[in-house]
């Protein structure tokens, strides 16, 4: 099953992105990876979750606005030119990363990357041509 | 210097019989000549016959801004239209504009106004005028612009804009008065800093502003800063355009014209008269235009008329500066815009709602909006350059509605303070008291 990550609009207040961790922690809710991109105004939290209608509920609960987008997740080699090949194949097809924010984890030992891409089927495409581990949810949940 | 020592020193007694009798030609005029005000009389039951002391005047019914637009375009003209020889109108941008027509005789008399005010600046046939007020239907460029002559004083007729032209004559001219909205004198002020002028490049002795509301604080600044006396001007298109009321050398609330317009202060929620000194809006009655008079205008302006005496020696009537509005409506850069503008364009965007909030503010010279909008599931991005295209885009949709540019900014939903369920719509955080 594809990824899908959920963004959440946060205003640059105080103690905002802790309501929003909280409301998911009380539901059980466990953040696999997450990043924020932020301007002087306002913030927006992405995030990889253990349960997508889970977190979904507790942030709208608390009046957050809450969206889903698709991310292309990849293993990479967790050594020095892993990224730079995963972007290569990108490059040759000319496909434009909107963003992407990377963790580890200690169950494999390869760097995971959350890719944004603005076409998602292309750049699946290209990156499964190009010879990448794509990683689904099923995948995810037992790393 | 006092330019009609006659009109603007006259006695008590002298004047309320004059303005009785100037009403009560006026009123028998528009019931004859404008089938407007015919039907809105016998409506309400009044018959100009029953006009006998001022006391009588509360009778009359009110006329507002609507019935001015529904007269669209030359509806309420009292005068065959071949002896308008001038038109003005507002701008329209919120709603249909209201149109303004002048006799020869209206013009003289906007004429003389505009000398008194100029007078009350200091000025006189000597001084050099140098008019940043925008020419066109707008009534500001024109009507100074026919005072200055009236009086035999030099107009320069600059209009607004081009700031570098506007000093660079203010100096090789060495214009005496300064005549413009104040956020526009802020501005050359600041760029005559900018520039390495100072107040002694220039030969400005008084500046004469008004068409939106301005603070003491900004006066003293631009005093400091131009080297001038600052004196507010009042007017509105409906009735005239500027020169209704001025500001004398002692600051101490505008000289209203008297002879020409009747002013009262009424509660604007019963139409009650209030008592001198008493806050309130202000309602103004042309009591000698004959190209568009307008009887018991309701302003909307919030003031109050003070009568004691003013050290200069004239004997009109003065108002307090305008400190705010008994409608919603904002004047911004000048420009009148009502919250429901900006509600109708927000409307138009998908995924938007109207919970929406203006915030209006000055943080240096220039007035600037912020409507903040609630950032919907529809609307949200998980990118940053989407949701900024978006703002720009709802930023665009108002300003092609209300003329004026606004920043936007998302906000989480019903972040938005609310007030018995509806959000606050307008935060005007510019101070004019």
């Amino acid at each position: 099953m594809n990824v899908k990550q959920l963004s959440v609009f946060l205003e640059n207040k105080e103690g905002k992105l802790k309501k929003a961790v909280n409301a998911m922690s009380q539901k059980g809710v466990n953040i696999r990876a997450l990043s924020i991109a932020d301007s002087s105004k306002y913030g927006i939290l992405r995030l990889i979750v253990s349960d997508n209608e889970a977190a979904k509920e507790a942030l709208e609960s608390e009046k957050f606005t809450v969206k889903e987008t698709e991310v292309i997740v990849v293993g990479v080699k967790d050594e020095p030119n892993g990224l730079n090949t995963i972007l290569e194949i990108l490059e040759k097809e000319s496909i434009n990363v909107e963003y992407l924010y990377a963790f580890v984890s200690t169950k494999v030992d390869e760097a995971i990357v959350v890719f944004k891409i603005e076409n998602y089927e292309e750049g699946v495409k290209a990156l499964e041509n190009g010879g990448a581990t794509l990683l689904s949810k099923e995948d995810l949940d037992e790393i | 210097m006092i330019w009609n020592p006659i009109a603007e020193c006259m006695g008590k007694e002298e004047k309320e019989e004059m303005q009785l009798s100037l009403l009560q030609k006026q009123v028998k005029r528009v019931y004859e000549n404008v089938p407007f005000y015919k039907k809105k009389f016998d409506e309400a039951g009044f018959h100009p016959d029953d006009l006998k002391t001022m006391e009588d005047l509360s009778k009359i019914p009110f006329t507002t801004k609507d019935d001015l637009r529904q007269a669209y375009p030359f509806g309420l003209f009292a005068v065959p239209e071949d002896e308008i020889i001038e038109i003005h109108s507002t701008s329209g941008t919120t709603g249909t504009p209201v149109v303004s027509g002048y006799t020869q005789k209206d013009i003289d008399i906007w004429g003389e106004c505009i000398a008194r005010a100029i007078g009350m600046a200091g000025g006189d046939k000597h001084s050099k005028i140098q008019n940043s007020y925008g020419y066109g239907l707008f009534t500001g460029g024109f009507g100074i612009d026919h005072g200055a002559k009236y009086m035999g004083a030099t107009v320069i007729p600059m209009s607004s804009g081009n700031t570098a032209r506007q000093l660079k004559i203010m100096e090789d001219f060495q214009s005496d008065i300064l005549t413009c909205t104040p956020s526009y004198a802020m501005y050359l002020a600041e760029s005559l800093e900018k520039e390495g002028f100072t107040a002694d490049d220039i030969s400005l002795q008084a500046g004469i502003f008004g068409a939106e509301m301005w603070t003491e604080e900004m006066r003293k600044s631009l005093e400091e800063k131009l080297g001038i006396t600052a004196h507010n001007i009042y007017g509105l298109t409906e009735l005239m355009g500027p020169g209704v009321a001025t500001e004398c050398e002692h600051q101490t609330g505008l000289h209203i014209q008297e002879d020409h317009f009747y002013p009262e202060i009424i509660d604007s929620d019963t139409g009650e008269i209030l008592e001198e000194g008493q806050k309130g809006e202000l309602v103004l009655t042309n009591l000698t235009r004959e190209g568009m008079p307008v009887i018991r205008f309701r302003t909307k302006d919030i003031t109050a008329l003070r009568r004691d005496e003013c050290p200069c020696g004239r004997t009109t009537v003065r108002m307090d500066r305008i400190t705010g509005r008994s409608d919603d409506m904002l004047k911004i850069k000048g420009v009148m815009v009502y919250p429901s503008q900006i509600e109708a364009a927000i409307l138009q965007v998908d995924g938007l709602t109207a919970n929406y909030q203006i915030h209006v503010s000055r943080p240096k010279t220039l007035d600037e909006i912020e409507v903040k909008v609630e950032a919907s599931p529809e609307v949200f991005s998980d990118e940053m350059k989407k949701i900024e295209e978006f703002e720009r885009r709802v930023a665009r949709k108002i300003q092609n509605t209300i003329g004026i540019s606004v920043d936007v900014t998302l906000v989480e939903p019903e972040s938005l303070p609310r007030s018995e369920g509806k959000a606050i719509r307008v935060i005007d955080e510019r101070n004019f008291d």
